[in-house]
This record gives C-alpha cells, structure tokens and sequence, in this order.
C-alpha cells in the first residue's frame, strides 16, 4: 500500500480567476461562467474541448446541474464534490487523477462559492439533522475553534500572550500588504499592525482583522496529460504531488491532543513531499498559498508544512522570512485574509497565484524573487474544520518537468 | 418506623415512608432587588431572588436537585417512580419527568410523571411519593417570572428539590403525620400561557387561609401526638404571604423553631419552595428533632418528619446554605428580562439553531440525557460521545458504558466566542479534561468570561441549550466551575 502520485504526469494549461468580494450584483451562475470562460481563454479552447469537469462548491450549489446548467453544458460528465474549505483543491485532485487515470484528455476543476447572499455573518453550516448535542461540529463558530491555538501555542513554547498578538499582527500585515497588491483580492489596502491589534474581537484574542474575508468568487483550471501540455502553453504546470487527509477527528475527545499542531496536516504534507521528491521544503519551495483562515492557523501551519522548527514559526514570522522578498514567501497573493474565501473557491485560487508566479506572470510589484533565484516549486495548502478534527490537502507543483 | 399509624396507614399500605436521601438546586444567578428598582425607578427592596439562567427551567433544575439527592446513595434504593410538580413545565401533553428519568440514567421500567400546574402539586407530589409502595423520587421545581415591577417578579424565585422516600434503615427523616384542608377561594390564579399571576386583595386570603391552616396543623400534631411546642423546626411555606406570616406567628412554636423563610436570600421557589425549606432544615435538624412542614396552597398541607440518626451521616451536599451562599449577585436587570423573554433582543447575525431531531434524539439518549460515555475495553480510552470505533486503538465495539455526569474535569483550554449563537452572548466554550480519562468540548456557564482559566475544575450540569423555533427544547449538558465545595 503506498500512496504513489502521479509526479509529472499530468498538468495545468490553463486557469481564470475572478475577482473574489461582495458580488452583490454576480449570482453563482454568473461566476462559474466568467471563471470557465477566463480558464477556457487562458488555455485557447472552448468548452467542446473539455472531457469532463469536476466542480467544488461547499454549499452554493447541488450536483453537476449547478455547473452544466449555468454553462450550459450537454451530455457530459460533471461531478459536484464538496470537502469543507478544502473543497476547491479536491476538484483539482479529482480532475487530475481521472486525466492521469487516461479516462480523460482535457478536463475542468472548477470552484465557487456565493457566501454573500446569506445575511449572515462568517460562514453558516449544513443544516444536518442531529440529536442537537453539537457533534457534528459543534455550537461554536471557526474563529472560535482556530482562536484555541494562540493560547496553547503560547503556553507550550513560552510566548508572552502579547507577543504572540504581534505574531498575528504581522501575519495579518503581511497578506494584507500583499492583497493591497492584487487587483483580484476583495482587500486591497494595507493595514497598520496598530489597527489589527485594536480590531473589535471576535472569538478569543482574533478581532476581526486575524480572520479571513467573508467572499463571493471563482476559479478554475485545465487540466491535461503532461505529453499534451505544451500544445496548450509553453509554460504549464506540472502537477508533483497532489495529498489529502481526512483526520479521524479524535482531537475533540482524546486529551493528548494539544492544539498546537494539525496532526493532518503534518501527514499531508509527508505525503505530497513524498510524492513530489521535496525533501527539504524550506529549501525547495520557491513559494507557498496556505489556509490562513486565521492569523493563529498560519503560524501553526508553518511548522506542520516544515517551513519552520517546532516552536519557532513565531520567530520567523517577525524575521520576515515569509514576507514577499522573504526566503518562502507565503500567501503572495494576500491568502484567505485579504484575497476573501469563498470556501469551493480558495483552492483553485491558491493554485492560480502558483500559476502566475511560477510563470513569471504576476505583477512586478508582488513578483516573489525565489523564483529568480532558480526555485521551481510552489506549494497549495487547503484545511476544513477544526483543529483536533479536520481535512487537509496539500499539494506540489512545478514549472519544469522532473529531470 | 414508629408512629406510622396516621393517614399514611392507607389500606394495604406499605411501611415506606420516609425521606432516603434529598437534594437541593439553588441556581448561581441572583438578581439584586435594588437593582429592579434602580431601572424601573420603584419598587425593588432589599436582598436578592435567585433566577435560573437563561439555560435552565424547571425541568433541569429538577434534575440537578435529582442529581444532588442520588448522589447521596449510591449504592441506595434506584427509584422505581418519579413525580415531577411545576407550576412552569416546560412542555405540556409531554411528560417532563421524562427528561429527568432520561437525566438520571434509570432504568425503563421506571415510572415517570408530571403533576402539573398548581403550586399546591409540589406538595402533593411529596406525599404521593411517600405513599408510593415503591421507592419514590419527588421533584419540586419552580421558576418564577412575574411581570416587570410586580411582586411575582421581586418575591418569586427560582429553585428545586427533590426527596427519595423509601423504606429501609437509610431513613434519614420519618414522615410521622400528615393533615390537610382543602378550600375552593379566588387567592390567585393564572390562565395557561399567562406571563403572571393575579391576586386577589391579600386580606381576603388571609382570612380564609387562618383557620384552614389551624385545623390541618392541629390535625397533624394530634396523629403525631405532639403539641406546638413539640415541634423543633417547623416550616411554612406558601405564596400568600400575609397568611403565611400570620400562621407562622400564631402557630405556638418555640420562637426559634420558626425557620427562616429564604426569601430575602432567593425568594419564593412557589411549587418547589416547601421542598427547599425543608431540605435546608435536613441539612441542620439534629437526630430525634421534629420537623413541621405546613404548605399554604388552596387549603394547607402538613407533614410532620423526625430526623433520624442516619440523617447526621448523609446529610446532602452542596447544602442549601452553601449554595445561597456561592450565587452570584452581579446580574442586571436588563439581563433578567432578556432572559425571560419580556425584553426582546436583537439577534447575533447568525442562522437560528436547528432543532434537535427525534430519532437521533433517541438514538443517542443515554449520552444526550444521562451523559454515559464509552470506556474501551482494550485500551482504556475514554470517549464522549460514545463511539463504536475507538480513537485510539481502533478497536470496534468493545466499549463499556461509563457514566460521567459526576465526574470533575478540568479546562484544558478555553475561548469566547462573540459570533455564535447563544441566547445570552458571548458564549463561552471550553475544552475539559477529565483526569479519570476522556476529553469533553463544551459550553460553559454560570460564568464570568473574564474569570475563566486554563486548569480550573469544573463539573457537568444538566441545561437547556435552547429552544427551537418548533419549540423544541434542546437539552443537554455544559460545564461549570466547581464551586460551594464543604470541607
């Protein structure tokens, strides 16, 4: 039994990106067609050319029918999934697999979510019936969950309560400062460390400027075998290693769960560092999108990816080494925090900032230089749920083949 | 037993008759009269009624007072039959001694029943338990609410009690006599769904509660073959208070046999009041001491109880003292009200909760009611809720049942959560360890967020979470600090 991979077999010709925000004006419809067209341009075909398409969306939308129908797609095969917030990146896994598979030649991961039209503040959940005792995740809300890790991470490596919320504060700082540069992003203006840490809160020590953007939004990308890629591009994007974990949720009622670490993650990432042959992360990777569904999750998820030692992520984060010019740029695109997270949405958008990096394709001003400096690897990290109880996705790709 | 040969001597009646074990629920919150008086401007007064949280009604409260009666007799008498009386049940055509049967882990073949609606039926439920041929839980519970500035709302309070009656030598307190009138007079009534009672003029029912009361009590104390001055503690209970106060001062006790009433403390508990009375006197009568129960409702009650030996060894913990004594007097007014739906609140902007639905509801009862998780056979891991599959070994069905109510756990950690939807924000949520194994997220209550602390010890409380929009009432349980611990 091994989790093989598919390193180099199949890869991204192809992706659109909408702007995510308050789409008061764009229904779910509108996004999936203005994504699936912007991809289809990206990859100079039409959608007769597409075999088959995977869809993502947590809630806005139920079946194929949500896609094929906005799209107005006839007889072919299109398959809705869900997988929490890390719905948009099993699209893109999916899709993969089934082109590598040989099932497929030309497919669609596409991700949407319509968060806006809900009245509500954050994000709401499936109403399941249950027996009202919270199992199914619980009465609390995410900022909630996320908001255990602070305290636990400060208390277990000897962090002073407040120098961690400076922690936060500059992970905050930072995506927004690189979101303030990216005309796709729903914020795009700086904010003062002074501002986050003074933001009202909202579940622990988060105010509201260590949580991620309530968005509506959409992306996509094309997928072929990597033999046909350079028909479609000269620059695709080769697919390393492609993980996902679902945990066996025990850290809600085993007390050696510490909140300080996704035990997934940490797996996940073996797993696609496995697959892809990375075996220094730090060193390899040339950039990194990951769920920074909240300030403390991003902290937490530098040391479970190995981009830091155990109980020192905090310290690199105020040495800046995941700035934009930092040694691993982490969420160049501003992450969930500035750029909105519209839940079947953020994976594929992860992989679109990957996509434009890699290629040499963002804008001068939020160009990373790692890749100038030789690196050719881009990370995508994907979480739903909870800290004791969760998915995560990871996945590698490259801008060259594996030699 | 002894003297058991009053009215209690029904035809093929039983010798079960006396008190096996009590228990008492005083809920945390107090509401300062002053504080009625310093929004509405009048009113008000001195002390302080107790007020159950926006998470609890009579039905919890019953089964925490429960909870604290059984937690005295472990290896005691299970009831066979629990009588349940409220004047404020939280469902009606449904049985809510159900949920308290549920609570309490017993078996099926346990009987459970509401007696509804009046005040008079907490005593009454006392007695039908002491005629119970079986051994018999008697819960009194009462949450009273009034409208804003009336004497319901300042007099009233919030409170339960509950007494085992059985037969065996655990009696800790013999029910000697009982005598009882019964008159049909305009002293107050409520209509169903009325949000307050109404009274008639005081001195009215001060006249005709007088001689009912003299002749019960006289009644009694003749079975029992004692005279006023036998009688070392004796208790009147009631919510005509100019009746109550004229019996009390005329009944021809010993001065300092009168008790203390509580009402300055939490206020008048109505249904449940007799119940709270008398279990703070168990907590204090010395062995051999008479205790005179009389309860002022449409008629009166009178129950005539000798503390026996055993009561010195068993007496119930918290007491009655220790809990008034541990509430919390910092609630407002305007908390109050929200709390009993007469200010209406704008709502966070969150989805209103689902309803807990019926099979599940069933499915998982002994872990949503009675809070029995699963110990695995193979590893020893503790699981709430109960599973098949085991966390951490993966063994399959090979759990065993353990009950977890009682067990004290500790934070492990904790946070506020000012997003998501409680009746009362913010809603505080912790993560409890329980030193005997097992790991429990939940609400916490009966708090103050700004006090919490990672490592403080808290124990299982029975609460309503909330009520759905269908009007179902979502019962199970949350933390709360350990608190009027005795030495």
């Amino acid at each position: 039994m091994a989790s093989r991979g598919i390193r180099d077999r199949v890869c991204i010709v192809g992706m659109g990106c909408i702007p995510f925000g308050e789409h008061w004006d764009r229904s779910t419809e509108d996004m999936l067609l203005d994504a699936a067209t912007a991809t289809l341009t990206s990859a100079g075909v039409t959608l007769d050319d597409i075999d088959a398409y995977w869809l993502g969306t947590a809630a806005s939308g139920i079946s194929g029918l949500t896609l094929s129908r906005a799209l107005r797609i006839g007889d072919k095969p299109v398959t809705r999934l869900e997988n929490m917030c890390a719905t948009g990146s099993e699209a893109l896994r999916n899709a993969s697999y089934a082109v590598a598979s040989g099932a497929y030649d030309v497919v669609m991961a596409i991700g949407v979510e319509k968060l806006k039209d809900s009245g509500y503040s954050g994000l709401t959940r499936m109403s399941i019936p249950s027996d009202g005792t919270g199992w199914i995740m619980g009465d609390t809300t995410p900022p909630a969950n996320f908001s255990l890790l602070a305290p636990a991470y400060a208390q277990k490596y000897g962090v002073d309560a407040d120098e961690l919320k400076d922690v936060m504060a500059r992970i905050a700082w930072k995506n927004h400062q690189n979101g303030a540069k990216n005309p796709l992003a729903q914020f795009r203006k700086a904010v003062a460390k002074e501002a986050i840490c003074a933001s009202p809160l909202v579940a622990g020590n988060l105010g509201v400027f260590d949580c991620s953007g309530v968005a509506d939004g959409a992306a996509a990308a094309i997928v072929v075998r990597a033999e046909d890629a350079h028909r479609y591009t000269d620059r695709p994007l080769y697919v390393k290693g492609l993980s996902f974990v679902a945990g066996k949720a025990a850290g809600s009622m085993d007390p050696d769960y510490d909140f300080t670490t996704f035990p997934e993650v940490v797996r996940s990432a073996e797993d696609a560092y496995a697959q892809a042959g990375v075996t220094d992360p730090r060193a390899q990777i040339a950039m990194a999108e990951v769920h920074d569904c909240f300030t403390p999750t991003e902290l937490v998820l530098m040391e479970d990816l190995g981009f830091a030692e155990r109980g020192f992520g905090w310290k690199e984060v105020l040495a800046g080494t995941f700035d934009l010019d930092g040694d691993l740029p982490v969420n160049p695109d501003g992450g969930l925090k500035a750029f909105g997270h519209p839940i079947g949405a953020s994976g594929l958008r992860m992989m679109y900032e990957c996509w434009l990096q890699l290629r040499g394709e963002a804008p001068p001003d939020r160009r990373i230089t790692t890749v100038d400096r030789g690196k050719t690897l881009a990370l995508t990290h994907n979480l739903g749920g909870q800290p004791g109880e969760c998915v995560s996705f990871v996945s590698v790709v490259g801008s060259e083949p594996t030699a | 037993m002894v003297d058991n040969d009053g009215l209690l001597a029904t035809e093929g009646g039983s010798d079960l008759a006396g008190i096996v074990a009590y228990g008492a629920y005083v809920p945390y919150h107090r509401l300062k009269r002053s504080e009625i008086a310093a929004v509405l401007g009048e009113g008000g007064g001195r002390g302080a009624r107790a007020v159950a949280s926006y998470d609890e009604d009579a039905t919890s409260m019953g089964v925490e007072a429960a909870r604290a009666a059984l937690r005295r007799v472990p290896a005691g008498p299970v009831p066979e039959r629990i009588f349940f009386a409220t004047a404020n049940p939280p469902y009606l055509d449904k049985t809510n001694a159900a949920v308290i049967h549920a609570a309490l882990d017993l078996p099926p073949s346990a009987l459970a029943v509401d007696f509804g609606g009046a005040v008079r039926s907490g005593v009454g439920a006392l007695l039908a338990a002491a005629d119970s041929r079986v051994p018999t839980l008697a819960v009194l519970s009462d949450l009273r609410t009034g409208l804003p500035g009336g004497g319901d709302e300042k007099e009233g309070g919030d409170a339960a009690a509950a007494f085992l009656f059985g037969g065996d030598d655990a009696v800790l307190a013999e029910l000697i006599a009982v005598g009882a009138t019964t008159d049909e007079f305009l002293d107050r009534w409520r209509t169903p769904g009325a949000p307050a009672g109404r009274v008639w003029e005081e001195r009215f029912g001060e006249h005709v509660y007088g001689p009912l009361a003299d002749a019960a009590f006289a009644d009694a104390l003749k079975q029992a073959g004692l005279s006023p001055g036998d009688v070392d503690h004796l208790v009147v209970a009631g919510l005509p208070a100019r009746a109550v106060r004229r019996f009390a001062g005329g009944a021809g006790v010993r001065p300092e046999a009168l008790a203390d009433d509580l009402t300055g403390a939490i206020g008048n508990a109505a249904t449940a009041q007799p119940g709270v009375l008398l279990a703070d006197v168990l907590d204090r009568a010395e062995p051999g001491r008479t205790i005179a129960v009389v309860v002022l409702a449409d008629g009166a009650t009178v129950l005539v109880f000798r503390a026996t030996a055993a009561l010195a060894e068993r007496r119930s913990q918290p007491s009655v003292a220790a809990q008034i004594a541990a509430g919390g007097d910092g609630l407002r007014y305007a908390t109050f009200l929200t709390w009993r739906g007469l200010l209406n609140r704008e709502p966070p902007r969150r989805p209103d909760p689902d309803a807990p639905a019926a099979p599940p509801s069933h499915r998982t009862g002994r872990y949503k009611f009675g809070f029995v998780g699963g110990r695995c056979d193979s590893c020893g891991a503790v699981h709430l809720p109960p599973v098949r599959v085991c966390v951490k070994c993966g063994a399959i069905d090979r759990m065993t049942d353990v009950p977890m109510a009682d067990a004290v756990g500790t934070v492990a950690t904790f946070t506020v959560d000012r997003l998501a939807f409680t009746p009362s924000p913010p809603m505080v949520a912790a993560v409890i360890n329980f030193p005997g194994g097992g790991r429990f997220r939940c609400q916490l209550t009966d708090v103050d967020p700004a006090t919490v602390a990672i490592g403080d010890r808290v124990e299982m409380t029975f609460r309503r979470m909330l009520t759905a929009g269908n009007g179902v009432h979502n019962y199970f349980w949350k933390a709360r600090p350990v608190r009027g611990e005795e030495a």
